[in-house]
């Protein structure tokens, strides 16, 4: 059998999501934002959300997600996507309402909104991006940062004395009453990228439910503030992310019962 | 014994020549173009060894980029 015998539209598997759109995204090669907009932008198309699905798009790397997933948009001002994304679930409970946010924009400048809206109980998805640095401007330490990881402004490595200590947020927010799914993805493999998937899913399907707020994590790499190739970023990332971001469920209120 | 035989087809004008989908392909199926690129300036994968293809997947879904379709057959 030829190739071009294979390739018919009958014999289609895979292709990239309608709602993810034609224009060529800003992200570096390789980075891993480009994978979770297309599992947001499947997922959505999935449930059939498209009219009804509004993100709040943080400050940071993914500030533009709105010129690439084709559904309503707001922009928020730095970290405060959370509360805006309240705001919208309120006034609009039909709606499913998600934030997209970064770990500069989650962690650091939003902690407050971000720890205040899961103790709430907003019935909104965060998807939070953790790669550890501040990407778009220029790779300087995050509260995420590891400690001895090296970035522009640790060139040394951070120092626990100096800098203190890395923030793990989403085990924070599992101890919250008003969290109902809290969970650690990544999306470096393939069956890594299904599970992810699938988390933000069940995310999506709890801010519809009114249920209380859903955070999916995604363990993230950057592989140009790291300054390493995309594929030893992830094997970077395995080796040493993974001790300090441990994948798997945190909470899950559905599977206890 | 039926076999599954797979291609895929590459946008390589969206491609940005990460090496990712070459790094997750089980079967080794990908490679990046060494010499040609595309109108950024990147060297964007294609089916070095097509015949080995057993449309898994796995490049599409690793690709940050969503530039992979995958066809599969089953060759009976």
């Amino acid at each position: 059998m030829e190739i071009n015998d294979i390739i018919k539209p009958e014999n289609l598997v895979y292709k990239k999501p309608k709602l993810l759109n034609e224009r060529n995204m800003h992200y570096c090669p390789g980075c891993s934002h480009g994978v979770v907009h297309k599992l947001v932008a499947q997922v959505i198309e999935e449930m059939g959300a498209e009219e009804y699905a509004i993100g709040v798009s943080p400050v940071g790397c993914a500030v533009f997600a709105y010129n690439y997933i084709d559904i309503d948009w707001v922009e928020a001002a730095h970290g405060r996507a959370t509360a805006m994304a309240t705001a919208i679930k309120r006034l609009q409970p039909g709606k499913l309402v998600f934030t997209y946010q970064g770990d500069g924009d989650f962690a650091a400048i939003g902690t407050c909104e971000s720890i205040h809206a899961c103790n709430r109980g907003e019935s909104i998805a965060i998807i939070f991006i953790n790669n550890a640095i501040y990407g778009m401007t220029g790779g300087q330490m995050a509260p995420t940062t590891l400690l001895g990881q090296k970035t522009s402004t640790c060139p040394y490595g951070r120092r626990a004395d100096l800098n203190g200590y890395p923030l793990a947020i989403t085990p924070l927010l599992a101890q919250l009453d008003g969290t109902r799914y809290v969970t650690r993805q990544a999306v470096h493999t393939a069956a890594a990228v299904r599970k992810a998937k699938a988390a933000i899913r069940k995310a999506f399907e709890n801010s519809m439910e009114g249920k209380g707020t859903s955070v999916v994590e995604i363990v993230s790499t950057c592989n140009t503030g790291w300054k390493m190739s995309p594929e030893k970023a992830n094997d970077w990332m395995v080796e040493n992310m993974f001790k300090k971001y441990p994948l798997g469920d945190l909470k899950n209120v559905d599977a206890e019962k | 014994m039926p076999k599954i035989r797979g291609a895929v087809t590459v946008n390589t004008e969206r491609c940005k020549g990460c090496n990712l989908c070459v790094v997750a392909c089980p079967k080794h199926v990908l490679s990046l173009q060494e010499k040609e690129v595309n109108n950024r300036g990147y060297h964007f994968a294609y089916m070095a060894v097509p015949q080995e293809c057993i449309g898994c997947q796995s490049c599409a879904l690793v690709c940050p980029d969503a530039c992979i379709e995958v066809y599969r057959v089953v060759e009976k």
